[in-house]
């Protein structure tokens, strides 16, 4: 197989890719709203999570077995769940042939630009994402992170889309596998404990309204979106760390100075800082539950402006890669 | 960093000043500074003072950028200047929110490491009164007597990795016949890793501020065939620690022998760079032997604790002016500013005449170049077809004025354009070919073309000492977040009759209840051991604490037979 080949054939999955998850999305949408509502688990939702009206989330901790993520009642689903979820599977395998056809097209790692930063840092959500259903009952956040993820491929495919080629000599280092390997790993964990804060919110929101209409119902109990969410946070901070500090070496290599204020590293550190105020507020009194949450959403904020924002916004030494 | 309970004022948050005498309102401070919120509010403000910094370009950062974004931006300059928006990292008021946030990180870890210190040398809490309030609890009898019970506790305990304390059960509840209990607590790792994190964190931070002091980084343009040697006055720029010494420059002397720039020539690349090399004769020291070395885009070139760097390079057309008597008035390579990604470039040739208005001519050179429509435009970064267009200036360089110019930029203020037939002077030259300029005032030849590298000589001073703290932060952090503090109690007591509670049941509040206002029911079937296991997670409950009291009743019902 040609290199020509291998970069058409990328393209091409990558289509298939989004189409398949597109039947995902809309499969996930009809079990949402075909699934009876059922009446056991709206008293288990609030007796687990503690956090009926008036509660504060702080009571989230120490709530005991009973709230041992397996024992979430987990909602009703219809066929379409077993179409979502197989079709689901189904997209990330040919996102993940399209990933490794994309690095043979290119001979070298695929994540040397937007575009293959957002096709592979995508498939690594869906990965995490299919690895982390295994233990956790992530149904309510399925619909939630398809959707995101075909709004990044479309983006990919449409805004960021550059022709597979050699590296340009500034990157062609063997820090690149490694620095950028870190921060897409990075930015996917983070990927996944956005949404579980976000639907975190909006859990919290509706069981202190004592109210929640049938999509509410569905999601895990706020404490175990929380809990959720500090987990993949605080697998993904270290390795962001990592991403940050192989950054530094690289660029000693590249640079001549491992820190030097470019807008792309001063923004990471922005990311390190806010997600280290996360990990701080989660076990601060008055910050706990949806004050942690919200600051979370920050931190993924700053970082999907470092990648993003500081790529077109700004002039700086990590402006190469087609955007 | 999870273990945060210690931070003083979250266990009394000290929210006025409680006196107005200085001491007392420096510890108030104090304690403030080293709270937990305030931490959390100086770790936002750092996030938000750094900004700006990333929105302004940064002096040292990109020096071109920054002297650009002035001229963009003059109703904003003395505003930039003042709050010193181009060196924000340097700023008082960004230096202040860093090492407050030092202090407090400082403040916060010096007494945690007496605690734990402490923590580490003292045995584990002792049993409290009723273990079925926390979080875990288990109860269960056996026919095993006590101390085989414990003894089968304490050993499974140490297997699971647990620090084990027994003794006499002082806090039993006084109903229950006194009997004795077991201590345990695990995880103390998670805080010695939290620690550690904390320090290596401010090691860092002494290192790159330590380093700053003795750094230093220069830049040099060499054009191909050229040379500099390694001292401040060949450098085009440089910025160095207050600290930084000349003598502390190697004596190096380098000549790049070619610098070769090659763009990928066709496919849906085309035009990205490819390759960009430079050979060199380094000569460490005057009179030492000379040494051939490459250099490349991240593999830069070190000479006795310095790095030589390729920055960025560009072309630098050849060109001799001659005067109006055929005179040559200026030869040489000129280097040229690319703008763009296909190296469209920009230049000026400057010749100060002492008999004759001076000339300047300003050029766009054109690696791969046409004249279309639009005026002279590059096709590509590669030498396929340079072209060399220029026109002209006479008049007053200024160059005596003795303000300092830039070699790249033309000042046109004293100077008229050179016009022929009415439109002003403009010849689009290749290799070899030559243009008489307008009214006898000469002739520009363009003789062909080399390459010009930006070369970066610098030194990170302290850089081993950071990578080394930043790792151990690394190390601290994962058992910080992955280790969990816990502790177990084990409480036996034998109890004169046959209890209620048989198997496993979370009962043991009215085992209690009934062992002491219980009726004799039947003879006692001998002895019976009652047996209350409880566990507490000292920060986050984790939901596997269950499962572990538990494994730990069935650990101990195999040990006791």
């Amino acid at each position: 197989m040609t290199t020509d080949t291998a970069a058409y054939l990328s393209n091409v999955l990558v289509d298939a890719a989004m189409i398949v998850w597109a039947v995902a999305l809309a499969a996930m949408a009809a079990d949402a709203a075909f699934a009876p509502v059922r009446a056991t688990r709206e008293p288990v939702a609030v007796g687990a999570g503690g956090t009926g009206t008036g509660a504060p989330t702080g009571a989230a901790e120490g709530t005991g077995p009973a709230d041992a993520d397996g024992d979430e009642a987990t909602p009703a689903t219809t066929r379409w769940w077993g179409v979502g979820r197989g079709t689901f599977v189904l997209g990330t395998v040919l996102l993940g042939v399209a990933v490794v056809l994309r690095g043979l097209a290119a001979e070298r790692v695929p994540w040397a630009n937007m575009y293959e930063f957002a096709i592979t840092g995508s498939f690594l959500v869906a990965v995490a994402f299919v690895l982390l259903s295994r233990r956790y009952d992530l149904r309510a956040l399925a619909l939630w992170v398809t959707g995101l993820l075909l709004l990044t491929l479309g983006l990919a495919v449409t805004v960021l889309y550059v022709p597979a080629g050699p590296l340009v000599p500034a990157l062609r280092s063997p820090w690149l596998v490694i620095h950028v390997a870190a921060a897409t790993l990075a930015a996917a964990l983070f990927t996944i404990a956005m949404v579980a804060s976000a639907l975190y919110l909006v859990r919290d929101v509706a069981d202190r309204r004592g109210a929640g209409g049938r999509f509410v119902s569905r999601l895990p109990s706020a404490a175990a979106l929380d809990r959720l969410a500090y987990r993949v946070t605080a697998f993904g901070f270290p390795v962001w760390t990592f991403a940050v500090i192989a950054g530094a070496i690289w660029a000693e290599y590249a640079w001549g100075r491992y820190w030097g204020w470019d807008p792309k590293e001063t923004w990471s550190l922005i990311t390190w800082i806010v997600y280290a105020a996360y990990l701080h507020a989660r076990t601060t009194v008055g910050w706990r539950g949806r004050r942690a949450a919200i600051v979370s959403l920050v931190a993924y904020s700053t970082l999907l402006f470092n990648f993003f924002g500081v790529n077109i916004a700004f002039v700086g030494l990590h402006s190469y890669g087609g955007v | 960093m999870t273990a945060t309970q210690v931070r003083p004022a979250d266990d009394a948050p000290a929210s006025s000043p409680p006196g107005l005498g200085p001491l007392e309102l420096a510890r108030w401070a104090w304690r403030q500074l080293t709270s937990m919120r305030v931490a959390l509010f100086l770790l936002f403000l750092l996030a938000v003072v750094a900004v700006p910094g990333s929105i302004v370009p940064q002096r040292e950062a990109n020096p071109l950028a920054a002297s650009d974004w002035a001229q963009r931006n003059p109703g904003l300059l003395p505003w930039a200047e003042r709050l010193g928006l181009f060196d924000v990292y340097s700023t008082p008021w960004f230096s202040a929110v860093y090492l407050l946030l030092m202090i407090s990180l400082v403040g916060c870890i010096l007494p945690r490491i007496r605690q734990h210190a402490r923590a580490l040398r003292t045995t584990p809490p002792a049993a409290p009164r009723r273990l079925d309030r926390m979080p875990g609890h288990r109860s269960w009898t056996s026919e095993a007597p006590p101390q085989q019970v414990l003894d089968a506790a304490e050993q499974a305990l140490r297997r699971r990795r647990f620090r084990v304390q027994r003794g006499p059960d002082s806090r039993a509840a006084p109903a229950a016949s006194v009997g004795e209990a077991l201590a345990a607590e695990r995880g103390y790792l998670k805080e010695t890793g939290n620690l550690l994190f904390h320090i290596s964190l401010v090691l860092v931070l002494v290192a790159v501020a330590v380093g700053s002091l003795f750094g230093y980084r220069g830049t040099v343009l060499v054009v191909q065939g050229s040379g500099f040697a390694n001292s401040p006055i060949q450098y085009d720029g440089l910025t160095a620690g207050t600290a930084f010494d000349v003598g502390d420059l190697p004596p190096f002397a380098l000549t790049v022998d070619s610098f070769d720039m090659s763009f990928v020539p066709s496919g849906p690349a085309m035009g990205t760079p490819e390759e960009f090399v430079a050979r060199v004769s380094l000569q460490r020291t005057p009179g030492a032997p000379v040494e051939q070395r490459e250099i490349r885009v991240n593999s830069p070139l070190a000479v006795d604790g310095t790095l030589v760097h390729l920055l960025n390079p560009g072309y630098a057309p050849q060109v001799t002016v001659r005067d109006g008597a055929g005179e040559v008035v200026f030869t040489g390579a000129v280097p040229f500013l690319p703008q763009d990604q296909v190296f469209t470039s920009t230049g000026v040739v400057k010749v100060p005449q002492a008999d004759a208005p001076d000339l300047g001519l300003q050029g766009i050179f054109l690696p791969t170049g046409i004249i279309g429509a639009n005026g002279p435009e590059s096709l590509f970064a590669g030498l396929a077809n340079p072209v060399l267009v220029v026109n002209g200036w006479q008049g007053d360089l200024g160059l005596d004025d003795g303000v300092v110019q830039s070699i790249y930029r033309l000042d046109t203020e004293g100077m008229t354009q050179l016009v022929e037939d009415g439109e002003p002077f403009r010849a689009a030259l290749e290799p070899g070919q030559s243009a008489q300029l307008p009214d006898g005032a000469g002739s520009v030849t363009f003789d062909g073309v080399t390459t010009w590298v930006n070369l970066q000589v610098s030194r990170n001073a302290g850089k081993e000492v950071a990578l080394a703290g930043a790792l151990l932060a690394v190390v601290g952090l994962l058992p910080t977040l992955f280790v969990r503090r816990r502790r177990v109690w084990v409480r036996v007591r034998v109890a004169t009759e046959q209890g209620p509670a048989q198997g496993s049941v979370d009962s043991a509040a009215d085992e209690t209840t009934d062992a002491a206002t219980g009726h004799r029911r039947q003879p006692p079937a001998g002895p019976v051991t009652v047996i209350e296991v409880a566990g507490l997670d000292r920060v986050e409950s984790g939901d596997d604490l269950a499962a572990e009291l538990a494994d730990l009743q069935a650990a101990i019902e195999k040990g006791t037979g």
